[in-house]
């Protein structure tokens, strides 16, 4: 047991996959706070739906597959920011329209696509022991990134969270905010699409803020907290996968719920 | 109409504001200005367009017309009519109030003193009830030292006698740090004892002045009714001092 352990966490793609994982989990944890704290679980939800058609459009135009990704989903954040502010139509609607057109759009546009085979399930449920090194620049770059965002702006992004009109009267540019939050979280489901697939990437952002919302008194300790406990899934989760053989990303993602489970019926930790 | 020329004294003044909402004229022709230490009250029943005034004076909504000086570097502590608290998010009063900049410890506590919430600042900003929540919010339009405080409905689910002592604390604080003070308010004759103007606003201001002239103006009592208008002549003439709940004479802080 030990032995394999020993060999699992010492080959290059687990170190890579190991890698990958954690820096993702650590700039999830504020990030993921934050769309917890600002109920926008559906809107990374339709981003990284939306994902799977950059991703059919990129190998198409023969782009860099990750690129493609990042735009489009750079794309389709600005498109639903500008779409949010048009009354008529509610924005879970407006989200649920785009998530799932976008889905079938990719899927049809891959399908139609005769030149192409591409490994869908790989998309959808993630292939993180297939990373490469070049994969594992996007992430730890887009991590370090985002997370240095993050903290130039944390207290305007609180401010803005708690009441936005406080904050505009106080001197902060909120509607910019709202873009850059927006973006970083466009960036963070870009690069994690092959981490835990389009499918799980929301979860990946949600369930470690959720699982550490019982133990934080303030904003800072819930989202260090998340980053943790985010961690912890990617460790635990490669660990099972590995030994009873079964997908990766899936693997990560039943950790992180049987974490926040444990936590939300543990008694001692202060109730939502 | 009662005119005045413009002031230079003015820390904010507003003119011949206009604003529509799909074709619907929510404000027409309104005027209004500040100067430091005044209590402007806006009265109005709903959908009178007294948010919406605010909501132009405070530059979050533009107006379709209209001019707007505001004094230049003036800093505006603004109160919302309510706050939803986000029981996701670990948040104390004191992290609350830090939101709006550093403050450090001294400086907290002397708000939190002065609104008389001291207990509350270690607390939790989802275990605070309602009526603290004003105060809250009212401390974090205080803690930047504003030299003009808008206020949205501040006594807004506080209870009666709250209200009163709450309407005393903002004049006080009025009177004390020299700060204007634009407040909307249903709390008719509560509002009457702690303004010095009340503009009564109806898409257009109806009338406006002193509380005592506007309180018996012919457009006051179209819009209120004389009923209304004697609760608060009775109460005018014994505004030296207070009633608490239980009827027991409490004495004001401008006497």
């Amino acid at each position: 047991m030990i032995e394999s352990l020993i060999q699992l966490y010492t080959t290059d793609f687990v170190l890579y996959a190991l890698a990958a994982g954690i820096s993702l989990a650590l700039v999830a944890g504020p990030l993921g706070s934050f769309i917890v704290w600002r109920r926008m679980s559906y809107f990374g939800d339709t981003l990284a739906h939306s994902a799977l058609l950059g991703i059919a459009i990129g190998l198409l135009t023969n782009s860099n597959p990750q690129l493609s990704i990042i735009i489009s989903c750079l794309f389709f954040a600005v498109l639903l920011t500008l779409l949010e502010r048009r009354p008529g139509v509610s924005t879970d609607t407006l989200l649920g329209i785009i998530a799932h057109s976008s889905l079938a759009m990719g899927v049809v546009v891959l399908a139609l696509s005769d030149s192409i085979r591409v490994n869908l399930e790989a998309y959808l449920f993630g292939a993180l022991l297939t990373i490469s090194s070049s994969d594992l620049l996007w992430v730890v770059a887009v991590a370090a990134f985002v997370s240095l965002i993050l903290y130039i702006f944390w207290n305007d992004l609180l401010s803005a969270t708690v009441h936005a009109e406080i904050a505009e009267i106080e001197g902060t540019n909120v509607k910019r905010l709202n873009l850059i939050l927006v973006l970083l979280i466009a960036l963070v489901v870009s690069v994690s699409m092959k981490i835990v697939g389009v499918l799980l990437i929301t979860s990946l952002l949600i369930i470690p803020p959720a699982a550490a919302r019982g133990l934080a008194q303030t904003p800072e300790q819930m989202a260090i907290k998340a980053s943790c406990i985010g961690s912890l899934s990617i460790v635990v989760g490669l660990t099972v996968a590995f030994f009873l053989d079964v997908p990766v990303g899936p693997a990560i993602v039943v950790t992180a719920s049987a974490i926040f489970l444990l936590l939300y019926f543990y008694p001692g930790v202060q109730k939502v | 109409m009662h005119s005045t020329s413009p002031n230079n004294s003015a820390l904010i003044s507003a003119k011949s504001i206009y604003k529509s909402f799909s074709g619907h004229r929510v404000l027409e022709d309104i005027k209004l200005s500040i100067e430091p230490g005044q209590i402007v009250t806006l009265i109005g029943p709903n959908g009178a367009g007294k948010t919406t005034l605010v909501r132009i004076v405070l530059g979050l909504l533009q107006a379709d017309s209209g001019e707007i000086f505001r004094q230049a570097s003036l800093q505006i502590g603004y109160m919302p009519q309510k706050m939803h608290v986000e029981s996701t998010m670990p948040l104390n009063v004191f992290r609350f109030l830090q939101l709006s900049g550093k403050h450090d410890d001294a400086m907290v506590d002397e708000t939190l003193t002065l609104l008389r919430i001291l207990h509350l600042k270690r607390r939790q900003l989802a275990a605070v009830s309602g009526g603290e929540l004003q105060r809250v919010l009212l401390a974090r339009a205080l803690i930047r030292k504003p030299g003009l405080l808008i206020l949205d409905e501040p006594a807004q689910g506080v209870d009666l006698a709250g209200q009163a002592e709450l309407y005393a604390l903002i004049s006080e604080i009025s009177s004390n740090q020299g700060c204007g003070v634009l407040m909307i308010s249903h709390d008719l004759h509560l509002v009457m004892s702690a303004t010095d103007e009340v503009i009564c606003l109806n898409q257009h201001i109806c009338c406006h002045g002193k509380p005592e002239h506007v309180s018996n103006h012919p457009a006051y009592l179209d819009l209120f009714g004389a009923r209304a208008s004697q609760d608060i002549a009775v109460y005018t003439h014994h505004h030296n001092h207070r009633h608490d709940l239980t009827g027991k004479i409490t004495h004001s802080h401008d006497d």
